[in-house]
């Protein structure tokens, strides 16, 4: 662990009221500032001094960032909705409870009511290692502290681990890709609208960031097209401890079923990698099939394909097959084995 | 110092290398830019000498039983080099697209094509040991006269001889630097494997200590963009209108008689001989 210092390195700060005024400020610049939004992630980086930004855009005035509003049959969420309003908003529980529940299991009140959607899902990677500050692949460094013989890696990366092994730690990221959504980044004059699934990265495109976001890049909101309102859905959180704690694996699954057939599905597990782990190929496998045991149990077994434990996280593999077979079976029963 | 060279701090406390800074990445394609602009610009206005025509067809009346078609570069000797540039090629772009801000799953590439071009290398070890004139391509003083030949005619200057054997003074010295570079640039990527996922050996980051983990990361690195500038000058020379020859035989296998004449002494290089 770092030392603990409390009093952070000293920036200029910057409180805009404005979209524009923020992206102003970013875009002179650049890579210097740093973007706070609920300061959830920020403080642990900038008390730590682990990150001495010379300058913090603290994004907490813009009024515009926040809120949720109708978006033809689907939902805009801004991007510093706190967590609270998006896992108790009416809209977002009628349409999407995948999503509120997520939201909902995210670390304690206290962190929900400050940290942001926004926020949640551009945070950084909890590897300890990384965050000691110790000259790792993310740091830009040439050596994986987690991957070693000796390392402590339980909560580490079971897939597409090319290097650094950290995992993204959002609950929201994988309930979001889940219903297909869209992040709208600003940049200057510029917007542009991502897939929810292309704006996490993982090690291999690019090892110093978990999403596409560059420096002058402001994530303002999140929308969620109305495909996948009121569909089935499942999401469930393992954590070491109930009350408060990032995940070890989640899983969001949402489906159509026609009787008790799959029509159509999307599950994502998180903490798996560092970026939300789709599960492609079991939707695929499961597509027309019964919601049975049977099913689950294939799919179980698809989705740990390709898994590479390290030391310390085997544990994964059989924490995903059972999630998989959860999710599949709807949660109804509580699969032994 | 970090505009050469990117330092860190080990768990440990010690101030330990990590990398080379990519500012030399630049410094080397600009530098490769620069020369090509230069030497181009050079060739254009300059009074660079040539054999005359005349002395060519005088040599060829003189050796008229020679073939019309010299060998030059062996159908194996072609696929190495070929596929030893394809692979060059596919380690520079997977090594520095992503650098100039073009984001691709690089890794796994670049590993792949630096296997390849070790084993083409070691390939060529071999072959060039036991099947070609071994010491027809290196430079030692004995060509310090050629050097000094080819430098005066450069300038303008009619001096005689003396003319090289199978490749020219250019080709030797860009072939000794690239062993050089192609040698450290080998032997670093071969050990960096220890530090990635690749299946084929077992990841082991702690193989070496942190300072000569360092020390082989900034070797890669510092050959790795340096033959960002010698591959520029390779393509250069190759498109050069005056090279195209060496080039075609590089795709033929063979140069022609009036060739072989104009630039080869057939005292060092008797035709026949084995070589390629």
């Amino acid at each position: 662990m770092p030392p603990i210092r409390d009093v952070m390195a000293a920036f200029e700060l910057f409180q805009p009221t404005s979209v524009n005024d923020a992206l102003g400020i970013l875009d002179r610049h650049g890579a210097d500032a740093w973007v706070m939004a609920g300061g959830m992630d920020t403080f642990d980086w900038l008390k730590d001094r682990i990150r001495k930004p010379k300058v913090v855009v603290d994004l907490g005035g813009v009024d515009e960032l926040r809120g949720i509003k109708d978006a033809a049959g689907g939902l805009e969420i801004g991007a510093m909705t706190t967590l609270t309003e998006v896992a108790t908003n009416a809209l977002v529980k009628e349409r999407f409870p995948l999503l509120a529940e997520a939201a909902m299991l995210v670390a304690s009140p206290q962190i929900r009511n400050q940290g942001t959607a926004g926020g949640n899902v551009s945070q950084d990677a909890r590897c300890w290692y990384y965050r000691a500050g110790w000259p790792c692949y993310r740091a830009g460094g040439n050596i994986c502290y987690a991957d070693t013989p000796t390392s402590v890696n339980r909560e580490h990366a079971i897939f597409d681990a090319d290097r650094c092994v950290a995992v993204n730690p959002s609950d929201t990221a994988p309930a979001l890709i889940a219903l297909d959504a869209s992040m709208v980044i600003k940049r200057g004059a510029v917007e542009r609208v991502v897939p929810a699934e292309e704006f996490f990265v993982g090690p291999g495109i690019d090892i110093t960031r978990l999403t596409v976001l560059q420096p002058g890049d402001l994530l303002t909101a999140i929308r969620l097209p109305a495909t996948w309102a009121g569909k089935t859905h499942y999401f469930e959180k393992v954590r070491d401890r109930q009350v408060w704690d990032f995940a070890l694996v989640n899983i969001a699954s949402i489906m159509t079923t026609s009787g008790s057939t799959i029509s159509d599905v999307r599950m994502v597990v998180n903490g798996v990698s560092a970026q939300p782990y789709r599960l492609a190929a079991v939707e695929t496998a499961i597509k027309g099939k019964p919601r049975t045991k049977e099913t689950a149990e294939m799919a179980a077994d698809l989705a740990v394909q390709g898994a590479e434990p390290l030391r310390h996280n085997a544990y994964k593999i059989p924490l995903v097959k059972a999630l998989v077979k959860r999710a599949i079976r709807g949660g109804a029963e509580w699969i032994s084995s | 110092m970090d505009l050469l060279l990117k330092w860190a701090r080990s768990p440990w406390g010690d101030s330990v290398l990590i990398h080379i800074s990519w500012s030399l990445f630049w410094a080397s394609l600009v530098g490769g830019l620069l020369f090509l602009l230069a030497h181009g610009s050079y060739m254009l206005f300059s009074q660079h000498h040539k054999l005359p025509s005349s002395e060519v067809d005088r040599l060829e009346a003189e050796m008229k039983g020679l073939p019309a078609r010299i060998p030059r570069h062996s159908f194996v000797a072609r696929m190495f080099h070929w596929v030893m540039a394809f692979s060059m090629l596919s380690l520079l772009f997977t090594a520095f697209l992503p650098i100039v801000g073009v984001k691709f799953a690089w890794v796994e590439w670049h590993w792949m094509a630096g296997i390849l071009l070790t084993s083409s290398i070691m390939f060529h070890i071999v072959h060039a040991s036991v099947f070609m004139d071994f010491w027809s391509i290196w430079v030692g003083p004995k060509d310090i006269p050629e050097l000094k030949g080819e430098m005066m005619r450069e300038f303008g200057v009619d001096v005689p001889g003396p003319k090289p054997g199978k490749y020219p003074l250019g080709n030797r010295l860009y072939h000794m630097a690239v062993v050089v570079a192609g040698l450290v640039v080998v032997f670093s990527g071969v050990l960096m494997m220890w530090r990635v996922q690749t299946g084929i050996v077992t990841r082991n980051p702690y193989l070496m200590s942190d300072v000569t983990w360092g020390v082989t990361y900034v070797a890669h690195g510092l050959m790795g963009v340096g033959f960002v500038g010698l591959v520029i000058a390779h393509i250069y020379f190759a498109l050069r209108p005056e090279k195209l020859w060496i080039t075609k035989a590089m795709v033929f296998g063979f140069i022609t008689r009036r060739e072989y004449l104009e630039h080869h002494d057939p005292k060092q290089w008797k035709t026949g001989s084995h070589g390629a």
